[in-house]
């Protein structure tokens, strides 16, 4: 397997790494989500956990552990297919009729690229207004394993942590 | 004009929409209904060891659940004695002391005051520590597991304010074989708010069979384990049965399930799982020699007055905590039974995850519906309607005759006779009743 790093300069890679995410958050915030779903490897684990409070000495428990824990989400791509087809079955209330999205996706770093995998972490600000006034944002970090294939990146692994201990939204009906 | 708060909810079935958006109504309910119900906080097994603690709620009111280093489960009210902080600020994990963080009171995980500062020179050793420690709910009851706890120094005990109540409640603690077993909190406790009314969520699962519209999106896709259409594992099973909704008239509690007219044969409702399902074929027959008759009721959920609500199919505990009439905070624990094989705890946790909470596929929708239901409590017109719970108003006691449920009255299929139930009971403790 040849290192991607020797294929692409750094700076190539951030570029291609943000325009795939980018691009993402263009199909999240027009509902082209079955596109989306293209972007996912089959075997795609898609995980964000619950977040405690805890001491300081006991940091290790911050986080719910995927397939383990309760978690916000920690699906699969059978599952992340049914969460689409429900938001565009067009009688999925709480997304009914559609709210409006905004993805901010920043802070893009590559934390390892190795034959045709790419791990990467970045930042998300979320702004969903929908109704009349009901506004959630949601704010956080993302860390993926990407996987370059002939067709482009796909999603090998999406571990999301959203910066909220309670919930502050009612519900999540959002891709992140 | 000022509310009749005795006649918000009428013998016909019409209840006025002020229960819900009235912020009078909430400041009497918090003094009539939290202070005097039993209220549940957590799970045994969420604190196994000595020094465990888990930060829970009762009302608005913030607890801790805590196992003392000699093994005694406790709860107290998260407050110092001396300007209310918060003693406990982690949302679990295990401790000797509770240490104040604003001026150093300092308390044993048992409650007890140890330390002052400047005990000797500012208080002149004076101060009667022993007088001065957490403060405890008057009464505290572990059923199976479950820690309860009631404020109201002259509450009934809870066995008796459960009442018939105790039958339900105590089945869906049965382990899927019938038996009786030990269950473990799946890791994580979910938290989310509701911008709505605690009573919605407490209502809906009290007995509300009629919103099938609700979930038609769910409905379309595949969600169940049984890898069938249908939200839940059991519409795989396609027999004879009506659906139950036992109102529990003393207490005000409320169970729903489905009543099979015979003892068939295992219908796989786990298919899509094959060592899932023979967990389950197996117990399913365990169940039916444990129970004999009473195995045909599978039941499907209920309220424990007022606002802990359970799941049978998903394993589950709903806590609905008020916060002020219009915001919720919910609280969901998700069960499984402890000596269950990896697999099967694997498919209860991703089932339940994927079906309940705010990023559930099935309740997203009710929380959508609650949410802008209870909006339309507000409106100058709409607040003086009435709302209809005329659904249904025929009882049937013979479809659980001789189960030895006294003050249990039961309506099958689609009613609002649980609903019924719960506000007759909410009401008549707002009005000074017992609880």
């Amino acid at each position: 397997m040849e290192n991607v790093a020797f294929q692409h300069s750094l700076p190539a890679l951030v570029h291609e790494v943000e325009q795939f995410y980018f691009l993402e958050a263009d199909m999240f915030d027009e509902w082209r989500l079955r596109e989306w779903l293209e972007l996912l490897a089959d075997d795609v684990r898609y995980f964000m956990p619950m977040t405690r409070n805890v001491a300081h000495n006991n940091r290790a428990a911050q986080f719910t552990r995927p397939q383990q824990d309760v978690a916000w989400f920690d699906d699969d791509k059978q599952i992340l297919v049914a969460r689409v087809e429900q938001i565009l079955s067009g009688v999925h209330w709480a997304e009914e009729p559609l709210s409006r999205i905004s993805h901010l996706v920043t802070n893009v770093r590559i934390h390892a690229a190795e034959g045709d995998t790419v791990e990467a972490g970045s930042r998300f600000l979320i702004y969903k207004n929908r109704m009349q006034s009901e506004t959630d944002i949601y704010v956080g970090k993302r860390r993926d394993v990407l996987r370059r294939t002939a067709d482009g990146l796909r999603i090998a692994k999406r571990t999301i942590w959203l910066d909220q201990n309670v919930l502050l939204a009612k519900n999540l009906t959002t891709l992140f | 004009m000022p509310l009749d708060l005795d006649t918000l909810v009428t013998d016909d079935g019409l209840i006025s929409r002020e229960i819900f958006s009235s912020a009078e109504v909430y400041a009497r309910e918090r003094e009539t209904v939290f202070a005097k119900s039993w209220l549940f906080v957590g799970h045994v097994s969420q604190i196994p060891n000595p020094g465990d603690f888990f930060l829970s709620t009762t009302g608005e009111d913030s607890v801790i659940l805590s196992r003392d280093t000699k093994g005694k489960v406790h709860v107290f009210l998260n407050s110092c004695r001396h300007r209310g902080m918060r003693v406990c600020r982690f949302d679990e994990g295990n401790t000797r002391r509770f240490l104040c963080p604003y001026h150093g009171w300092t308390y044993a995980s048992d409650g007890t005051l140890l330390g002052v500062p400047e005990f000797t020179n500012g208080y002149q050793g004076v101060l009667d520590k022993s007088q001065w420690g957490l403060i405890e709910p008057p009464h505290l009851f572990d059923f199976h597991g479950m820690i309860w706890v009631n404020w109201d120094p002259q509450a009934q005990p809870f066995l008796e304010s459960l009442g018939d109540m105790a039958f339900f409640l105590e089945d869906f603690l049965r382990m899927p074989d019938g038996g009786i077993g030990e269950w473990e909190v799946i890791g994580g406790v979910m938290k989310w708010p509701i911008p709505a009314n605690w009573k919605w969520g407490a209502e809906n699962f009290a007995g509300d069979f009629y919103h099938g519209i609700s979930h038609a999106s769910v409905d379309q896709i595949a969600i169940s384990p049984s890898g069938e259409l249908g939200r839940h594992q059991s519409d795989a099973v396609k027999r004879p049965m009506k659906l139950i909704n036992a109102s529990i008239a003393k207490g005000g509690h409320s169970a729903r399930g489905r009543l099979f007219e015979d003892d068939y044969p295992y219908t796989s409702e786990y298919g899509k799982y094959a060592e899932v399902d023979r967990y389950f074929a197996d117990a399913y027959e365990k169940r039916q020699q444990r129970l004999g008759p009473l195995a045909r009721l599978h039941g499907a959920g209920g309220t424990v007055f007022p606002n802990m609500s359970y799941s049978n199919g998903r394993y589950s505990i709903a806590v609905w905590n008020p916060r002020g009439a219009d915001r919720t905070e919910a609280w969901r624990w998700y069960l499984v039974p402890k000596d269950a094989p990896e697999a099967v705890k694997d498919v209860m946790r991703h089932y339940a995850i994927r079906y309940q909470g705010p990023s559930g596929m099935t309740e997203q929708d009710d929380l959508e519906n609650w949410n802008y239901a209870h909006e339309a409590c507000h409106g100058n017109v709409a607040r003086k309607l009435d709302f209809n719970y005329q659904l249904g108003r025929e009882t049937d006691d013979s479809l659980l005759a001789g189960w030895n449920l006294p003050h249990t009255t039961v309506a099958a299929g689609f009613t609002e006779h649980n609903q019924r139930g719960f506000y007759r009971h909410w009401q008549s403790m707002l009005s000074g009743g017992q609880g």
